[in-house]
Formats: C-alpha cells, sequence, structure tokens
C-alpha cells in the first residue's frame, strides 16, 4: 500500500504538476454556439441568471473524465438544438517546465447516417477513449445533486464512492460495469432456472473475483481518505470533518481475509443462496449492497441526522478531502468543478472555502446566481458574466 | 426517401454493399461504382469467387472453422501437432492467431461465448465437440485463448469445469504488458494483472 503524503505537508503550488484550462471552446454544445473563455486563474467563477448556462460550463469541462459528466446525461442530449455534433476544446498549462496540451472531446456525427460517436483528442491525434485524459487531468465535483446524499438511498451513497474511488484507480469504472453485467447474467440465469450448474458456477466465479477486487477498491480509497481526513483535523475549520466506513457483508469479507480465501466464501455464499436470490429476483450479497456510511465526526451523530447546513458543509469538506487525496495519489492537482455551492456559505465559510481550494493548488471553477457571491474572491481570480450565450468579465 | 439514381441491378448491388461491416450507404455506393468501372478486372472475378466460395463452404465437422473441405484445412493437415487445441472464440480468432503463426497447433472454434443476456447458453456453442476431441486421447494441453471480458472469461470458467475431470492441461493466455508496451502507459489492472501472472527469467 502506497502511503498518500498528508495535505498539510504537501508543498503548496510547486510541487505537484498543475493542470490548468487555459482556453476553453465549446462548439454547439447545449446553449452555446460558440463561446470561448482564455483564463490563467487559478479560481474562475460563472454568475448569471437561472438557465443562464453556467452548469453546462462545468458540464462540458467534466467530460474529460470517462462516464457521462457530472449531469450524467447521455451525449445526445448535450448538442445544441439543432446541431448533429459538438465538440469541447481545452488548453491546458501543466506549469513548470510540462508541455502545454490540448485536449478535445466532441459527438461526432456519422457521416453514413448511423450513431454520433465520441470523439476524443489529445494533442490532435485521436484516442480511444476519455481514460487517455488522465494522464494530463483529474477531475473533482460537487453538485446540487448530491445535497440529499446522507439521507438519500444508499445507492448514491456507493455511485458517489465509486466516482471518489474513479478519480484515484482508473481502473474501477470498468471493474464495476464488469461487475454489473456478471451479476445480471445471474440474476437471468436463476430466473431462467438453471439447465446447467456448471454454467451458474462459472458465472459466480466471474462475479467473486470482481466483486472482491471492487470491495478492496473501495475499502482502499476509504482508509485513505480516512486517514487524509484524520491527519488534517483541524476544529476550527468551517468545514466539518467526515467519519467515513464502509458498510456491508462483503466488505467485511475483505477485512477478515485475504482475497483469494475472500472468494472462495464469496462463492460460497453466492453457491448456497441460490434459491433465496432467485425468489428475491437479484444478487443479495456482494458489494451492489454496501453503504459508504458518514458521520459528521465533531458532534459525533449520522450525518443524515445533521442540519441541511451541516449536511452541505460535510460534503464540501469530503470533496475537498477528496481533491487532497487525488493529488497525492495521483500528482495530479484536480480541477475541481463547484457547482452552486457558495450560495449555501456565509462570507466567512466563503473566504476558508476559497483558502482551502488554494492549497489543492489546481484549478477551480464555480457557479452562482448572485454576482455579489464572488465580491470577495482572492486577487488573480476571474469573475465572468453569463448571459445569452456569452461570458464577459465583472469588472 | 431519395429517388434512385442507378438501375435495379446497381441499387440491389449497392444494398447488398451497405450490408457488409464498416460499409455504409455512402462508401457502398462508392465501392459499387468502383466494382462497376473496373467490371473486367474486379466485378467479374469477384461474382466468380463470391460464387464458388457460397457453394463450397462449410463448417468443419471437427473444429468449427469455416473452409471449403471438410474436416478443414487445419484439421487435415498432418504437420500439426495434434497434442495441443487452441480454444478460440470466433474464426477471426483463428485466423488472428494463425497470422502471429508462433503456434503449430489444432483449434476449437465455440462460436461464440456463453452470454444469458444475449439468451446464448452452453448448448448453442461447440463444447460438446471439445470435450469429445479431448476425451478421444491424444490431446495433452487445450489453451483456451477467449477475450478478457465478462463473458469471455465466464466461459473460460465453464469450460475449465466441462474438461476438469479429463487428463489434460488447460492453460490459458497470459494478460498484460503488450509487446513494445510501455509500463508508463498502461492502466492500473492491466499492470496488475501482468503483475500477477509474472514468469521467471
Amino acid at each position: 500500500m502506497v502511503e498518500g503524503v498528508p495535505v498539510e505537508q504537501a508543498p503548496v503550488g510547486g510541487g505537484f504538476p498543475r493542470a490548468r484550462v487555459v482556453r476553453l471552446g465549446l462548439t454547439d454544445f447545449r446553449s452555446y454556439d460558440t463561446l470561448s473563455i482564455t483564463t490563467d486563474a487559478p479560481l474562475v467563477a460563472l454568475s448569471g441568471d437561472n438557465g443562464a448556462g453556467k452548469t453546462n460550463i462545468l458540464e462540458a469541462l467534466s467530460l474529460f473524465t470517462p462516464g457521462r459528466g457530472l449531469r450524467r446525461a447521455e451525449l445526445g442530449r448535450m448538442l445544441r438544438h439543432g446541431a448533429t455534433g459538438f465538440s469541447v476544446f481545452a488548453a491546458l498549462d501543466r506549469g513548470g517546465c510540462e508541455p502545454a496540451v490540448n485536449l478535445g472531446v466532441g459527438l461526432q456525427p456519422d457521416p453514413e447516417g448511423g450513431r454520433a460517436t465520441r470523439l476524443c483528442r489529445i494533442d490532435g491525434d485521436t484516442v480511444s477513449s476519455p481514460a487517455a485524459f488522465a494522464e494530463y487531468l483529474r477531475l473533482v465535483w460537487l453538485t446540487p445533486d448530491l445535497d440529499a446524499l446522507f439521507r438519500g438511498p444508499a445507492g448514491d451513497r456507493r455511485r458517489f464512492l465509486d466516482r471518489l474511488v474513479l478519480a484515484v484507480d482508473s481502473g474501477h469504472g470498468s471493474r464495476v460495469a464488469a461487475l454489473e453485467r456478471a451479476t445480471r447474467s445471474r440474476n437471468r440465469l436463476l430466473e431462467e432456472g438453471a439447465r446447467d450448474p456448471r454454467w451458474l458456477d462459472a458465472v459466480e466465479r466471474e462475479i467473486a473475483e470482481l466483486g472482491i477486487a471492487v470491495a478492496v477498491a473501495r475499502a482502499e480509497t476509504v482508509t485513505r481518505l480516512a486517514g487524509l481526513i484524520a491527519r488534517a483535523r483541524n476544529n476550527d475549520s468551517p468545514f466539518p470533518d467526515a467519519g467515513l466506513a464502509l458498510e456491508g457483508e462483503t466488505d467485511a469479507l475483505v477485512v477478515q481475509h485475504p482475497a483469494l480465501e475472500a472468494e472462495d466464501v464469496y462463492r460460497e455464499r453466492l453457491r448456497n443462496e441460490r434459491g433465496r436470490d432467485r425468489a428475491a429476483g437479484r444478487t443479495l450479497f456482494g458489494p451492489q449492497a454496501s453503504d459508504l456510511v458518514v458521520r459528521h465526526a465533531p458532534k459525533d451523530i449520522p450525518a443524515g441526522e445533521a442540519s441541511t447546513g451541516e449536511q452541505k458543509a460535510l460534503l464540501i469538506g469530503l470533496v475537498l478531502a477528496h481533491a487532497g487525496l487525488v493529488r497525492s495519489m495521483t500528482g495530479h492537482a484536480p480541477i475541481v468543478l463547484l457547482d452552486e455551492v457558495a450560495a449555501h456559505l456565509d462570507t466567512a465559510r466563503r473566504a476558508a472555502l476559497y483558502r482551502l481550494l488554494a492549497d489543492i493548488g489546481g484549478q477551480v471553477w464555480m457557479t452562482g446566481a448572485d454576482p455579489a457571491l464572488f465580491a470577495d474572491l482572492p486577487e488573480g481570480s476571474l469573475h465572468l458574466a453569463i448571459a445569452g450565450g456569452t461570458a464577459s468579465p465583472r469588472i | 426517401m431519395p429517388k434512385a439514381s442507378a438501375g435495379p441491378e446497381i441499387e440491389r448491388l449497392i444494398q447488398l454493399l451497405a450490408r457488409l461491416p464498416g460499409l455504409g450507404p455512402r462508401s457502398a455506393r462508392r465501392a459499387a461504382l468502383h466494382l462497376v468501372k473496373k467490371r473486367e478486372q474486379l466485378l467479374g472475378p469477384l461474382a466468380d469467387a463470391t460464387r464458388a466460395a457460397a457453394e463450397r463452404i462449410v463448417t468443419c465437422s471437427v473444429c468449427g472453422n469455416i473452409d471449403t473441405s471438410d474436416p478443414c484445412a487445419i484439421c487435415s493437415d498432418q504437420e500439426r501437432d495434434p497434442r495441443i487445441i487452441v480454444v478460440v472464440e470466433d474464426v477471426a480468432d483463428l485466423w488472428a492467431l494463425e497470422r502471429a503463426g508462433v503456434l503449430n497447433a489444432r483449434y476449437h472454434v465455440l462460436g461464440g461465448v456463453l452470454s444469458p443476456l444475449d439468451g446464448i447458453g452452453p448448448d448453442d456453442l461447440n463444447i460438446t465437440g471439445l470435450v469429445g476431441r479431448a476425451a478421444e486421447g491424444g490431446v495433452e494441453e487445450i489453451i483456451i485463448a477467449l477475450n478478457a471480458t465478462v463473458d469471455g472469461q465466464t466461459t473460460a470458467h465453464y469450460l475449465t469445469d466441462s474438461l476438469r475431470h479429463l487428463p489434460v492441461k488447460i492453460t490459458r493466455l497470459a494478460h498484460g504488458v503488450p509487446v513494445g508496451g510501455e509500463l508508463d502507459y498502461l492502466d492500473e489492472g492491466t499492470l496488475g494483472a501482468a503483475l500477477r501472472s509474472r514468469t521467471a527469467f
């Protein structure tokens, strides 16, 4: 296990390659026919009326990572009305002696009239998947969708956790997808009434291998994140520490047994529980039944019982800690996207947030409806007014 | 619907070409035009070759390969080592391995992989034939060369189970660093697999 560098000991600024988007260009993306933003600011604030297209800009940036971006929308839905393809261009400055790099992602219409395809480019060369961008930048984001995270269903927290894992372990996404497919295969076999028990054995062996790999990857990320939060503990911080734990039978299994033994136990359980799972219509045992349990550490209460404001502060703290983890584990100070976060914070908390964000050393893009929210931005920040499909600096 | 710009024979040719993998309506049109222009050198010979293939192609009753004779050229080749059978999903994979030309073995084409979600079960694949060949004797090693996908690996587990009772060594292709690959560019999963299946120098 590689020990992460705690945030407070990490050199600020110079020690890590930072990735900053110095030019962002959108074409036929959502509400924009064309938009170009040039900046070298570490903090970019976007303000404007509801529906002006602020979040669209964050969404465009979020496409430089595997998946469907921060709204989890299909790429086809990101087309400007009437367009057949879109493109997002980002020129990255990586500081120091690292060469700058140009990244592009887009939806390309099929000239033969078939399905449009996602296109990813690095310095003019096509790459096979957005996973290739991970070499140049990492992204962390927080959106209002997550406001109900601690009170909502466990599935939301698992998905949130899997995103956290993905940012430090780029193979995690395909692992989770493979486990889902294998589990669906088993459910189908159980539903049809297994004609051939060896077939179920084979599927279950695959599930056990994948399931343990997913559980181990999650456990590692949670342990590292919890360690980082503990080392950076500061009771004066306006963002309370989160206590993190994984709760689930599979998670207990990987703690108690080495991976290979855990796979054997897992397989045995699947085999014994075929009847139960057939009746339930799904596979009950596995990482798909785990939960990320979050506590408000200073008050020692479950996060879901904290006030709405406290939950928001807890979530911000968690995302900031995660950004620190990404930096220490990958060597990339991440680009942080904060959608509608500033509105929930008073002046003192906003100032603390800006300070903490500056410590991470990457770049932050944030949105808010009211321009006054960003009146106290630190020097060197860029504040853009978004209106009518254009972005103009506010003075 | 645009009006047809050529006679029915040419339109039919275009429609058929458009069904080929990798060809859409536009490129099919281009290909058709090219064929028509090169009637003597290309269109005629292609028609003859297509007809001959259509009449003579059979699936090998031993290994499931596609050829114009049964058993296929590989199965009837006396120079090939009968002790090793390489199991592949599809004829395309057999061709890929033959292109590599590193193995002088026989093959077994499954004709797919197990996939409950697509309704493909053991009975739809050429598995009984494989177990029969292995049981006949003379086979010492079966190399499972299936894709590293969920369905490919599940099928590999299933085959291992089905062959377990036979005195045959079962191996699978290594997963790991591609030839000429740089470690720095590999994803973590591939690196992990490469480390787990490391070999002695």
